[in-house]
This record gives structure tokens, sequence and C-alpha cells, in this order.
């Protein structure tokens, strides 16, 4: 019954879609507000059915219901409760699930709190999110039903990937999709307003909380999901340029240049057709994520099962979207008004400039995701890897992060750039003493990486030099300077500490990549491994029973000096059911550095391959897109109305009567 | 029947969905428009400039282009607010909620769903209650190991699963379960050699190393122990030692019982080796069929009855080489060396006037292993 009942409200929850995707059009062309208010109301019950669904299939896993063809093939009645429930999306046919769930969840927050929208926009956005949400709930249906039976249910399941039983999976893909599918909420309204016919200032405002809601969970999951490979996956590696990364980076590096370009739309009425194509597109490159996790054209831990139907079916949605809305804008673009003008010098101008690189970007990790498939198709195997990656997207990198302090600093419609210099003259120097400092402390690597870091640290520096001028610190009285720090709108806080992200990721990239030691040998019991300082003494080894696994554990204890710090203890896990096995990895976080260990093959005479790694300032890679995420919440959290003050002309010359 | 009315309940509160706000009618609603959005801007500015954000000019330059954008969505936004009603098209949206709706929803469910079906949640399942399933092997095999995978140490388990895990083909499996069963029961040079026979199931009936050592370990336990012997012997016609073959399955052949149950195995891998005439080639199809069905006793008595009468025949025609070689096989195969000895005699005497006979009875008798 549950399992059924789930089948039939998913299969509602397509009738409402269906429903939602035509009359509130008709309505919005007729000026009738009732049937534009059907969009609403069934938004919403979209969202209780899938909802409902959602909740059945998860009642399914954790009831180890094996007549669900579903629930038989990925879990297994001795799974840990959390691993039941995390199974739900731990495979093609629950993920689709979720997607579509998170998608009726973002519809039905449109029509929940959507209540600043006028009207007519209302209706079209969430007609919009309907034709999106039918395609996927009929593909779910047609290709990829997680709820067929099994009319003679076998005893026990096949349980889950063993890779994928780990916390990580409770966290990294729930965040992603609500990163990826929230961009559907700026697809959504981009079309919306091509379908209207106008566009403004106001649009902007109303886009920002969806725009940056689904920025903050996609930096956070892609953030999680290479911590995740960092620890699973036994290699220590964190990016690997592979095409499912690449697939999840490249609608956030759409997405961050949609943000800005929002601000500019938002403050100064400008750059409002390059903002909707941008919409368009990063809710395209999530598709296309999709396209190629989901379609078995790459295989990798996500390519759960491969299935051409699945492939074509979703290469046909992405060719109804993706042309259709880029069809659309061209027809439509040309009629949109244009707004406000800038001089080239100008916070527009670095906004510009910041939307050039990270379209650029994009296009470059976009080309190195397909041209390997294009190559595969024409049976030549090439792989682009690291170091394509490095010659192409690392120096537009570098330029983007040389230009972030500036950004903020510009003042709107026609800046100074010799002033701001002068301001972030402290930050530079802060930069190139750094440079200094890494040049003669420590010896080997590359002659890049000192450079790389005082760049990290001039980001850093331009952030604070930011708040600082902003609140006027150094030349004003402390208790202006306190008054003044609770005025500034906390998006300009927001502002300082994803920018500050940045700047911290790259320190944690440059000195992972550059000063790692890695000590790879076979092991005996008592045996000492000496890395980076440490002394990892292997105390012996040990098997233990999981609840559905064996696994054996290594002990070490590690010490610096003599001094006993801690012990690790990675291990091997080896899972019946499936017959694999994963390796734990041991990590001893020492302030942001932390010591990595894994374990490889036993051999015969009882000793083992053992990888130990140190990696210096690792965690900072992760914590710079939490800053950022932490940063994109303080400016979630600011409610107020954005205005971009334009500098008058005459008023330049007044201030600044020296040039 | 409660399923079918949860879906009817269901389908009630979709339409009620869309029927809602077409009932509801054009009342005024609070809704946002751009000229609100333009005027919260403005009042934006007032309070950034007192807080000292910005300066005064910066701010009077602001407010001139925000009123520009305000006039602009004002006059715009006149003719779209008037509200208007058409009592057409909301009667189409409620039919087609009505009767779209549930035709929808029934024609994709009715292919895909298996509304009959119960729900087989794990608990229901174990209390038996009402499932209805067919307690098959493999599911009684499942359960078996789910009980050793939480008491490993069970030994008794171990040494019931393995030989059917063995039966159902999983080698590899069986070869756990009997090293599962030898470290918790002990050592006997049954488990010894059933292992051994598992690790050369596993490896498509090859005696590898591995198997063999185990059959040694179980000889080592028990000289006589008959399948280990006879593996032994298999892994030294596999090794192409065909004579050491043949003398440790003769040797077994020779302590065996005669009823032992394994005896035709070994007599037609003996045969096979060409150590000593099975009697088995010396019988039809049918006969073996026949004999299928009797007991050890019979079969014997069937055999030494059939021998006998090749025996006669051939005194009375002594041209036959092939039936002399098949005679002198089944008295070595029957342990009856003398009696195969004294036919091989018999038989060169019958031929010896043909030399191209004799030659080939010779080297027919030399592969029995009669050298004469």
């Amino acid at each position: 019954m549950i399992a059924e009942a789930g089948h039939y409200a998913l299969v509602l929850a397509l009738a409402l879609a269906l429903i939602q995707s035509i009359v509130p059009l008709i309505g919005a062309r007729l000026h009738d507000a009732a049937l534009m208010n059907v969009a609403r109301s069934t938004a919403l019950a979209q969202l209780l059915f899938v909802g409902a669904s959602f909740i059945a299939l998860v009642t399914l896993h954790v009831n180890s219901d094996f007549s669900v063809a579903n629930v038989y093939e990925n879990s297994h009645s001795m799974k840990p409760l959390i691993y039941k429930i995390t199974g739900v999306w731990g495979n093609h046919e629950g993920s689709m699930l979720l997607w579509v769930s998170i998608l009726a969840l973002f519809g039905g927050l449109v029509a929940a709190f959507g209540n600043n929208l006028p009207l007519s926009l209302r209706a079209h956005v969430l007609a919009v999110q309907a034709w999106i949400a039918s395609a996927f709930y009929l593909f779910i249906l047609m290709t990829s039903n997680p709820f067929l039976r099994i009319v003679n249910p076998p005893i026990e399941g096949r349980d889950l990937n063993p890779v994928l039983q780990d916390i990580g999976l409770a966290v990294h893909p729930p965040m992603l999709y609500l990163g990826y599918v929230g961009f559907s909420i700026s697809f959504s309204f981009a079309i919306a307003a091509l379908l209207e016919g106008r566009i403004d200032a106001a649009w902007a405002r109303w886009v920002r909380p969806w725009t940056l809601v689904a920025w903050i969970f996609l930096t956070l999951g892609i953030a999680m999901g290479s911590y995740w490979a960092y620890y699973e996956l036994g290699w220590g590696g964190w990016w690997f340029w592979d095409p499912v990364e690449n697939a999840s980076l490249m609608p956030w590096l759409a997405g961050t240049a949609l943000l800005h370009s929002a601000l500019v739309m938002e403050k100064r009425n400008a750059l409002k057709v390059w903002t909707i194509l941008l919409s368009i597109l990063t809710f395209s490159l999530s598709l296309l994520g999709t396209f190629l996790v989901r379609s078995g054209v790459i295989t990798s831990v996500h390519a759960f099962a491969t299935d051409p139907t699945r492939g074509v079916f979703i290469l046909l949605i992405l060719c109804l979207f993706i042309g259709g809305s880029l069809s659309l804008f061209a027809g439509r673009a040309t009629s949109l008004k244009q707004g406000g003008l800038f001089a080239p010098i100008s916070r527009e101008g670095a906004l510009v400039l910041n939307n050039l690189l990270l379209s650029v970007a994009c296009a470059v990790v976009l080309f190195g995701t397909l041209y390997p498939l294009a190559m595969e198709a024409l049976d030549l195997k090439i792989s682009v890897g690291a170091p394509f990656y490095n010659l192409t997207f690392a120096p537009l990198f570098a330029i983007l992060l040389l230009a972030v302090p500036f950004g903020p600093m510009m003042a709107w419609k026609r800046g100074d750039l010799l002033g701001v210099t002068q301001r972030l003259l402290a930050a530079g120097v802060t930069g190139l003493v750094a440079v200094a400092i890494v040049w003669g402390w420590v010896s080997g690597g590359s002659t890049l990486a000192p450079l790389a870091i005082g760049l990290g640290i001039f980001v850093i520096a331009g952030a604070i030099t930011d708040i600082v001028e902003r609140t006027g610190l150094v030349r004003l009285p402390f208790a202006t300077v306190l008054h003044r720090a609770r005025g500034l709108p906390r998006s300009a806080w927001g502002t300082a500490f994803a920018h500050a992200g940045l700047g911290v990721a790259l320190i944690g990239i440059v000195c992972e990549t550059t000063w790692n030691s890695e000590y790879i040998a076979t092991m005996k019991q008592n045996d000492v491994a000496h890395v980076a300082g440490y002394d990892l003494k292997l105390d012996g080894l040990f098997s233990r029973q999981g609840p559905n696994f064996r696994e054996m554990i290594a002990e070490f204890n590690v010490s610096r000096d003599g001094e006993a710090i801690s012990v690790m203890t990675p291990s091997k896990r080896s899972f019946t059911t499936r017959g694999s096995s994963t390796t734990e990895a041991a990590l001893l976080t020492r302030g942001a550095s932390q010591l990595y260990v894994s374990l490889g093959d036993t051999t015969a005479e009882g000793s083992i391959a053992v990888r130990i790694y140190h990696k210096p300032l690792v965690l900072m890679i992760w914590w710079g897109p939490v800053l950022m995420a932490f940063g994109g919440m303080l400016s979630l959290s600011d409610r107020r109305l954005r205005v971009g003050a334009p500098k008058p002309a005459r008023a330049k010359q007044r201030l600044q009567p020296a040039e | 029947m409660t399923l079918w009315f949860v879906f009817a309940l269901m389908t009630v509160a979709a339409i009620f969905a869309v029927l809602w706000p077409l009932g509801r009618g054009a009342r005024a609603e609070n809704q946002g428009s751009e000229v609100a959005v333009y005027k919260d801007q403005l009042a934006e500015i007032e309070r950034d400039l007192a807080a000292g954000l910005i300066a005064a000019p910066e701010a009077e330059a602001a407010r001139v282009e925000i009123s520009r954008r305000l006039l602009a969505a004002a006059a715009a936004s006149e003719p779209a607010l008037e509200p208007k009603s058409s009592v057409k098209w909301r009667r189409a949206a409620a039919v087609l909620a009505l009767v779209g709706l549930p035709l929808v929803a029934i024609g994709i469910y009715m292919p895909l769903g298996s509304p009959l079906l119960h729900d087989f949640p794990l608990a229901q399942r174990e209390r038996g209650s009402g499932s209805g399933m067919a307690q098959s092997l493999e599911n009684l095999v499942v359960q078996v190991e789910q009980h050793l995978e939480n008491n490993p140490t069970d030994g008794r388990g171990w040494n019931v699963l393995a030989p059917v895990l063995e039966r159902l083909g999983r080698f590899d499996d069986a070869v756990r379960a009997y090293r599962n069963s030898i470290t918790y029961n002990g050592e006997s040079p049954e488990r010894r050699s059933d292992l051994g026979e598992a690790i050369a199931a596993a490896a498509n009936g090859v005696v590898t190393a591995e198997a063999k050592t185990e059959f040694e370990r179980a000889r080592a336990l028990n000289a006589d122990d008959p399948k280990a012997n006879y593996f032994l012997g298999l892994a030294a016609e596999q090794d192409g030692r065909k004579d050491d073959a043949a003398n440790i399955w003769r040797a077994l052949l020779a302590k065996a019982p005669a009823d032992a149950p394994w005896r035709p195995l070994v007599q037609t891998s003996l045969a096979r080796v060409g150590g000593g005439g099975a009697t088995m080639p010396a019988l039809s199809d049918e006969t073996i069929a026949a004999s299928k069905d009797m007991n050890a006793g019979d079969r014997n008595a069937m055999v030494r009855g059939m021998v006998e009468r090749l025996a006669t025949r051939l005194k009375q025609n002594g041209d036959d080489v092939e039936g002399w070689l098949r005679l002198v096989r089944a008295y070595l195969v029957m342990g009856d060396r003398d009696k195969a000895v004294g036919a091989s005699s018999d038989a060169r005497q019958a031929v010896a006037n043909d030399a191209a006979r004799l030659k080939q009875l010779n080297e027919g008798l030399k592969t029995l292993g009669l050298d004469g």
C-alpha cells in the first residue's frame, strides 16, 4: 500500500504539473486572476504529492520492503538506519526522485512566499517551473521508476555500493541538488521575463534570494563532495577534473557570474540581456550535468546504472529546454529595453570583467569536459586532465583573483582606478611581504607557489581593506566606526567574507599541491614511518565485525619528537553482499594541516601496504568555500533593497581636486 | 479495497487544488508590483543617507535614477492591473481538473503500477505471516547466512551451509564456509578433503596446488580417506603422471569396501588413465542405465556375469582383439590380476598366427600395464 500510494502520488504530481503548465499561461494572457492563481495552489499540491511520494520511498527503504525493485537492488536489511535513508538517493531512480522533490520544493516556496511578485510574473514563473517538472516526472515514470515491484520478493537485498555507505551521502547529494535545481528558479524567472517581454531592476530584486540560495548550496555541495572524495577514495586527492566534478563546477562558475551580473541589474538596471542569458545558461549547465552524470556517457561512481533509453530521454529534455529557451532568447532579447549607462572603469565595469573571466573559465571547463567525449565518439581516446586546466583555467582565475579586491571598492557608474589602487596599497604590500616570507622560508616546490600564496593573501587583505574603508576604522573615532559597522549592509559583510573565502581556498590549494609529502611502503608490525616530522608506528592489525561488513583495522601510534600525539586507525572494510571493499582513511587534523593514512593490500607475511600523506593547510581548501557560503548567507539575510548610488560626474571633481 | 479508497482521496485532493482558486473569483489580492520595489528603494536611499553610508550628491543622483524607473513602471503597469474574469475559460479549467486529471492519473498509473501487490516489509516477512512466499532453498540459505553473519563462530552452521553452497554452484562461498567450519569445528579428514573439493570446483575442476595441500592434509589425518585419495589421483592425472594416478586409485579400490558408492567413479577414472580395464566400457548404454538402479552387490553380480559371457565367447572365437583387451581390463578392474594374466596369454595364443592382430594386442596389453 505504501509503495502503490507513493507511486500514485507521483503520477498525480505529473497530472498537476501538466495543468500548472497550461492554465496559468492562459490566465496571464486573459488577465484572469483566478486562472493565474491556479499556478499557486497546484504548485503547493505538487509539493505535497511529490513529498508524499518521496517519504513513501524512504519508508520502503527503512522497512526493507524488497518487493520494491529499487529497495531490493540498493538496500540490505542489516544496513544501519542512516544508510537505509541515505540509500534512497544513493541510486539512479531515488536520486531523480530527490531531484524532482527539490524542484517541487522550490516551486512550492515561490508559490508560498511569492506574495511580493506581480501576479502574472508569478504565474509565468510557476508555469515554466511546471514544464521542467513535467518533463522530469515523465522521465522518472517512463525510464527510471523507483516504485516498480517484484512479484516474488527476495528475502535479502543486494546492498548499497559500499563507497556510498558514508555520512557524506547524507549531505553531498541533497546540497548539490538544492544548488542545481535552485537555479531552475532563475531560469524560470528569465523565461517568464522573456514571455512577458519586459524586465527591469525589480526583476533582479525578486530573483536575488533564489539565485543566492542555489549558489550557497551548490558551493557547499561541491566542497562537501570534494572532501568526501578526499577521505573516502583513499588517494588523498580532492579534485580530479573528472567530468562529473566539472559538471558541478560549470553551473557554479556560471551561477557566480549570474550572481554578480544580477547585482548590476538590481542596482543600476544595466546588463539586463546578459543576466537573462546567464540565467538560462546556468540552468542549462545544470541540466547538462544531469545528462552527463545520469546517461552513462561517463562511467564513474555517480553513474549508477547505464541505460541508453535514459540517456536519450535526458538528451531530449536537454535539447528541448536549452534549445527552446535560447531560441526564445534570440527572438525576444532585442525587444528588451536597455538600461543604465556606465563608464568602463566603474563597479559595473569590474563586474563585467568578473563575468567575462568567469564565463571564459566556464567555457574552458566545458571544452575540457566535452572534447574527450567527442573524441571518444570518433574512437580516439584522449584525456584532458590537470595539465590542461593548469594552463588555461589557472591563469584565468589568477587574473580574476587579482581583480577581486578592486571590484567592491570601485564607485558605481564611474570609478577611479588610481584611487582604489592607492587604498589597496596596504593589501598589496601585505601580499608582497607574504611572497618574500614564503620564498625565504620554504625550499623546493614550484616558483609560482609563493606568488600564488601572495595573491591569496592579497585577496584576503583586500576584503579586509574594503570593510576598513567602509567603516572608516583608521581615520574615524572608534564609536563612529562601531556605529558605521552596525549600519553597514549585511551584504557588504557578505561580499567581504565570500571574497576572503576565495583567498583562503587558494592558499590551501597551493600549499597542499606544492608541499604535500607522501610515504608509500609495506609495513610490518612495529615498523615506523617518518613523514613530515611525524613518526607513525604500526602497532598491529585487528579485525572487527561491523553491521554489514567485516573490517581490518591498522593501529598507528603517531608521535612527534618522541612525544605521543594520537592514535590513527585506518581500515579496510569488505562487504560480503556486493563482494567489494572500501578503504577508510584515518585523518589527523593539526591546525589546518592533516595527516592522512590509508591502507592497501596485505601480503602473505602479515605486512600491509600503507599510504601516508602529510597535507599542509589542506583544510583551508574547504574552509574557503564554507566562508563563501557564509558570506552568501549573510547577504541572503539582508532583506534590504539594493541601491547602486551612482557617482555624479560633478561630485567626482569636487571630491578629488588633486586629480 | 483500502488502496482504492486512498487513491480516490488523493485524486479528490488534487482536483480540489485546481478548483479552489477558480472558485474564489477575481478577489483583489495583495500582489507585488515593480512600483512597490522602487518606492522601497527610494526609502532605502534616505536610510543610507541618514546612516552616512552614501554622500548627499550620490544619494541625489540615485534618487533621480530610481524616480525615472518608478514613473516608467507606473505607466506600464496601469492597464495590466485591471482584473478581468472569463467564465468560459474557468469552466474549461474546471472540466480539465475534474475529467482530465483523473484520466491522466489512471491512464499512467494502471500500466505501471501493481495495485494488487501488498507491501512486504522485512518485519512482516520475518514473522512469516501471510507472506505466501515459497521458502525456496535460496531464501533458506540467505537466512542461514544472515545468522552466521551475526554469529560467525557457529561451527555447526558453517558445516550445514558449506555443502549447500557447493551444490548451488557458489564455490568461492563454499570454500569460505568450509574454512570457517574447520576453524570453529576443528580439523577432520572429511572437512579437509571437502574443502579441497570445493577449491577444485572453484577452479573449474582443476586440482590446484592449494586444493592438493588440503587433500594431503586430509590423508595425513587418515591415510584411507577415499575422497582425498581420489582427488590426489586426479591431481596426478592432471599433472600427466598417469601411472601414479593409476597406482593411487588401484590402492584405493583394493582397500575399498565392495559396496562403496564411489567405486564406479574410481573405476572409470582408472580406466581413463588406462591403469586396468573398467567394466564400464564393456557395457552398453542400456545396461549402464539399468545398473544405475541396482545396488552395488547386484551391480557386481551383473558385471561378473557379463565378463563370464565375454570369456566364453572369446574361447569359441579368438580373433576379436578388442574383445580380449576388454576382458583383460575387466579382470584388472575386478582386482583379479591372475585371471587377467591368464586371459592375456590365452589371447596371445589365439591370435599368434596373425602378426597385425598380435601387435595390436601387445600394444593394448602394454597400455593396460601388463607387459608381455
